[in-house]
C-alpha cells in the first residue's frame, strides 16, 4: 500500500530515493509514528537523525509484521535548539533512540522521562557528560542500599556496569550503564577506504554475531548497488547464520548449567558448542565465521565436501543436545532456579520493544525470517519458536527448540543448494551505489533483529551508516527481569538474555 | 540416572591431550608464509590490498600484531602470500610478529626477553584477570573456551579468576576504549606485582582496525612492558594457551 506520508520498501530490496521519501511536518509525523505503534503488528526498526543543510533530517524505520512492509517516514528540524515533542512519551519503545538522537547531536525532547546517555560516544554533543557521572537513578531511604558491578566483571565477559538499589536481597531496581566498549565504529564505515574494509569492520560489530551482522552490511551494500544474490550465495548465507545460532545457543546452554552448579549439563554443551564451531571453521577457517560473508560473492563458497560434514556434525549434535536439554529442564534442581526467574511479563515486552529472543519468549512472535524474509529465507516458511512464560526458563527452553528447528532448517537448505547452480562467485569490494538514497537492511541473529541502514549522498557516497543490534532494546527486558528477584538471582538472569555490550556501545 | 549415563557415554573424552599438536582445520588461518622472492610491485599491490595495514608496503612483510586473518592476499596472490595452520603465533617482542618474506621456520618466542621472575613464580600456577576494553567478544570467548572441557588450560594451573587481587596477571582485549581506559588502569593497579600484562587478538596489540578511531585511547598499554602478545582475529585459544606455556616455561 502506497501513502504520501511515508515510502515502503521491503527487506533488502532496492533503496528508497530520497526525493521519495516524504518530508512531514513534525506535528504530522508524531501522529503518524504513535498511531502505528499504538498497534502491535508495528515496530519501530530505527530513528536516527543526520545533519543536513542547516538542520537536522530526521528517518524513523517502521517494520509492518503483518504486510512484511518497511515503511521510512521523515520529518526535518533546523538546528535552533528548540525541543521537539516526545515520541517516547506515548510509546515507550522509542525511549532509547530519543535518548541517541539527544546524546549524539543535542537535540532536546519535551516530556521524555529522561534522556540518559547511551554510550558516551567520542563525537558526543556534550563532553561534559562523562561516564564517572552517569545520572544514576536513586531512592533515598535508610532502609535501602545500593550495590554496584562492574564495568570488569568476575567472570570472562565484555564491561558494563550495574547498579542496583535493593531491600535486603531483593532487588528493586536496577540500571544498567552502558558505553565502555564504544570504539566509533559507524563513523569507521563512513570513512573505511573500501568494501573490504568495511565488510571486516562489520563482522567486528559484535563478534559473536558476526555471520548476522557481516549479512546485514553485505546485504545493505548490495541493495544500494542494486545487485541481487544469486540463488546458492543465498542459500550459504543462511546456513552460516543458523550455524552461528546453533553454536551461541548451545554455548548459552552451558552458561546457564554452570551458572547453576549443574557440571554434567555445562560440560556436555560445551564439548557441543565446540563441535559446532569446528564445523564453522572446517568450512571457513574461521570459528566465528570471519572471513565467511562479503558483499556480492563469498571467498568460502560451500563445497560437498563441507556440506556433508555440516550435515555429519549435526546430526550427531541433534540428537545429543535433545539428550542433554532433556535431562536439564527435568532436574528439579535446575528448574528451581529457572522456574518463575526474572520473568518479563507480555505487556513489558511490547511497550520496551523488545526484539528476538526476548520477544519470543513472552509471546511476542518477533522473527524477522518470518515477518521480513530476507535471503532465501524468502522461499521458506519459517514458523518461530515461541514461549510464554518469559522466564528463565522460557529462554533455556526457547535455545533447545531453536536449536532443534535450526538443524532442521539446515538440512532443507543444504538440500536445496545440491539442486541449485552454484553460482556463487567471488566478493565485490568496490561496488557502486545508487546515489541519494537510503537502504535497510534486517537479519535474524540469534539474539534477535539486527538493522543496518544507511544513506548516500549525490555522488553515491555514503554519508550516514546505522547500526542496531537487538541488545539495544533488550537491555531494559534484564532491568525489569530482575525487579523483586533475590540479587542473587541477577547472574541466571543476565545469562539468559545474554545482551551485547560492544553491539550496544558500538 | 540412566540418561545421565547415555551423556556421559555420548560425552565419551573431550579433551585434547596434546595442545602443542593439534591438527587443526586445513582452512584455519596461522602463522603467514611469504615468498622469499616477491617483487616490489607485488609487496605494494598487497599493501594497497590490506585494510588493517598489516603489509609493509616496500618489503610486503606482514606484522600479526596487525592483521585481521582475513586471507584476502593470499586469496588475490596465492603464489606470494600462504597461511599455514600453525598456530603457535605468540611472541614477546613486538617486532618478532612482523613476518619477513622467506621466513619459513615456526615462530618461538625470545627466551631472553621474558623477565627472570616470570618462569621462576608463574611456571607451574598462572592466575589471571581478564579485561574487556572494547573487544567484539569473540576473543573473550575464545579465553573462555581455553579453560573449556576441550582445551582444558586449568590442568597447566592456567585460569582466569575474579578479581585482580588474586591475580598474577591482566589479559586485555579490544582496542582500548577511551570509556575503558581508566577502569583498565585501575584494574591494573589492583593487581600485586609482579604482574605480567598479555595483549590478546589483533584489536589489543595494535588497534586492529580500530587503530585510527578517536574513540581508542592506547597510552597506558603504550607505555607499559608487555609480557606476551598473542595474536589473532580473534585468538584461538591453543595459541592463547600455547603463549603462556612458552612465556612460564612450560614443556
Amino acid at each position: 500500500m502506497s501513502s504520501n506520508r511515508y515510502k515502503v520498501v521491503r527487506n533488502g530490496s532496492s533503496p528508497a530515493g530520497f526525493s521519495e521519501i516524504p518530508v512531514l511536518g513534525y506535528e504530522l509525523f508524531h501522529e503518524e509514528v504513535t498511531s502505528m505503534l499504538a498497534d502491535e503488528r508495528y515496530h519501530c526498526l530505527n530513528y536516527s537523525c543526520f545533519r543536513s543543510g542547516e538542520g537536522f533530517r530526521f528517518i524513523c524505520v517502521i517494520a509492518d509484521d503483518g504486510s512484511g512492509e518497511i515503511r521510512i517516514l521523515s520529518h526535518i528540524k533546523k538546528d535552533d535548539g528548540t525541543p521537539l515533542r516526545s515520541l517516547t512519551a506515548s510509546c515507550y519503545a522509542m525511549h532509547i533512540f530519543e535518548r541517541e538522537i539527544y546524546e549524539n547531536h543535542g537535540v532536546l525532547f519535551d516530556d521524555h522521562p529522561w534522556l540518559k546517555p547511551v554510550r558516551y560516544p567520542h563525537d558526543r554533543a556534550d563532553r561534559l557528560s562523562v561516564m564517572d557521572n552517569y545520572p544514576f537513578y536513586e531512592m533515598d531511604s535508610e532502609e535501602l542500599h545500593e550495590v554496584g558491578v562492574g564495568p570488569i566483571h568476575a567472570g570472562v565477559i565484555e564491561p558494563g556496569h550495574f547498579r542496583f538499589i535493593c531491600n535486603g536481597e531483593r532487588v528493586l531496581h536496577l540500571e544498567i550503564q552502558l558505553g565502555y566498549q564504544h570504539r566509533g565504529i559507524e563513523k569507521l564505515f563512513v570513512s573505511a577506504g573500501d568494501g573490504l574494509h568495511r565488510a571486516l569492520l562489520s563482522e567486528n560489530i559484535a563478534g559473536d554475531s558476526a555471520v548476522a551482522h557481516g549479512l546485514a552490511h553485505a546485504q545493505l551494500l548490495e541493495s544500494l548497488a542494486g545487485l541481487e544474490p544469486p540463488v546458492s550465495l543465498q542459500i550459504e548465507r543462511c546456513i552460516a547464520l543458523e550455524l552461528e545460532r546453533i553454536g551461541v545457543h548451545i554455548g548459552d546452554t552451558a552458561a546457564l548449567c554452570g551458572d547453576v552448579a549443574y557440571q554434567l549439563g555445562q560440560v556436555a554443551c560445551e564439548a557441543l558448542r565446540t563441535m559446532v564451531i569446528n564445523t564453522t571453521q572446517f568450512w571457513c577457517g574461521n570459528r566465528f565465521g570471519k572471513g565467511l560473508i562479503r558483499p556480492g560473492g563469498s571467498n568460502f563458497p560451500l563445497t560437498e565436501e563441507s556440506a556433508a560434514e555440516i550435515l555429519r556434525v549435526l546430526e550427531e549434535v541433534d540428537r545429543r543436545y535433545a539428550n542433554v536439554t532433556d535431562c536439564i529442564y527435568s532436574l528439579p534442581s535446575v528448574l528451581g532456579r529457572f522456574e518463575d526467574i526474572g520473568i518479563v511479563t507480555r505487556k513489558q515486552a511490547t511497550s520496551i520493544g523488545a526484539v528476538g529472543m526476548a520477544a519470543r519468549t513472552c509471546g511476542v512472535p518477533r522473527d524477522i525470517r518470518a515477518t521480513h524474509p530476507f535471503q532465501y529465507y524468502r522461499k521458506m516458511e519459517i514458523n518461530p519458536v515461541m514461549q510464554e512464560t518469559g522466564d528463565v526458563l522460557a529462554r533455556g527452553m526457547l535455545r533447545a527448540l531453536e536449536v532443534r528447528e535450526s538443524v532442521k532448517i539446515i538440512r532443507r537448505l543444504i538440500e536445496n543448494w545440491r539442486n541449485c547452480a552454484k553460482e556463487t562467485g567471488r566478493p565485490q569490494y568496490d561496488l557502486r551505489f545508487r546515489p541519494d538514497c537510503l537502504a535497510v537492511s534486517v537479519t535474524e541473529g540469534w539474539r534477535g533483529e539486527i538493522c543496518h541502514v544507511a544513506v548516500t549522498d549525490n555522488d553515491g557516497k555514503l554519508v550516514m551508516y546505522k547500526i542496531k543490534d537487538p541488545s539495544m532494546h533488550n537491555w531494559m527486558a534484564l532491568a525489569l527481569a530482575v525487579r523483586n528477584q533475590e540479587i542473587s538471582d541477577f547472574p541466571v538472569c543476565n545469562k539468559s538474555f545474554n545482551l551485547s555490550y560492544c553491539g550496544n556501545d558500538l | 540416572m540412566l540418561k545421565e549415563i547415555k551423556i556421559l557415554s555420548d560425552h565419551g573424552k573431550q579433551y585434547v591431550p596434546d595442545l602443542r599438536n593439534q591438527p587443526v582445520s586445513a582452512l584455519f588461518r596461522g602463522r603467514p608464509v611469504i615468498t622469499a622472492d616477491i617483487t616490489a610491485a607485488e609487496a605494494r599491490k598487497a599493501a594497497a590490498l590490506c585494510p588493517a595495514g598489516a603489509i609493509d608496503s616496500s618489503s610486503g612483510a606482514v606484522d600479526l600484531g596487525r592483521c585481521a586473518f582475513c586471507c584476502e592476499c593470499a586469496l588475490a596472490m596465492p603464489e606470494v602470500y600462504r597461511f599455514t595452520n600453525d598456530y603457535r603465533i605468540s611472541a614477546t617482542r613486538r617486532e618478532d610478529l612482523i613476518i619477513k618474506p622467506g621466513q619459513s621456520e615456526p615462530l618461538r618466542i625470545d627466551e631472553s626477553a621474558v623477565r627472570k621472575e616470570v618462569r621462576r613464580l608463574f611456571r607451574r600456577s598462572l592466575k589471571l584477570r581478564q579485561v574487556s576494553a572494547g573487544g567484539d567478544n569473540s576473543c573473550e570467548m575464545e579465553l573462555s573456551a581455553a579453560g573449556n572441557v576441550n582445551f582444558d588450560m586449568g590442568r597447566y594451573g592456567i585460569e582466569f579468576v575474579a578479581s585482580p587481587r588474586h591475580a598474577d596477571g591482566i589479559v586485555i582485549t579490544g582496542p582500548v576504549s577511551e570509556n575503558m581506559s581508566a577502569a583498565l588502569e585501575i584494574c591494573y593497579e589492583a593487581t600485586p606485582a609482579p604482574r605480567l600484562i598479555i595483549l590478546v587478538g589483533t584489536d589489543a596489540i595494535s588497534g586492529g582496525l580500530f587503530a585510527g578511531s578517536p574513540a581508542i585511547k592506547r597510552d597506558f598499554i603504550e607505555s607499559q612492558h608487555i609480557d606476551l602478545y598473542v595474536p589473532g582475529n580473534p585468538a584461538h585459544p591453543l595459541t592463547f594457551i600455547n603463549g603462556v606455556m612458552d612465556l612460564t616455561g612450560r614443556k
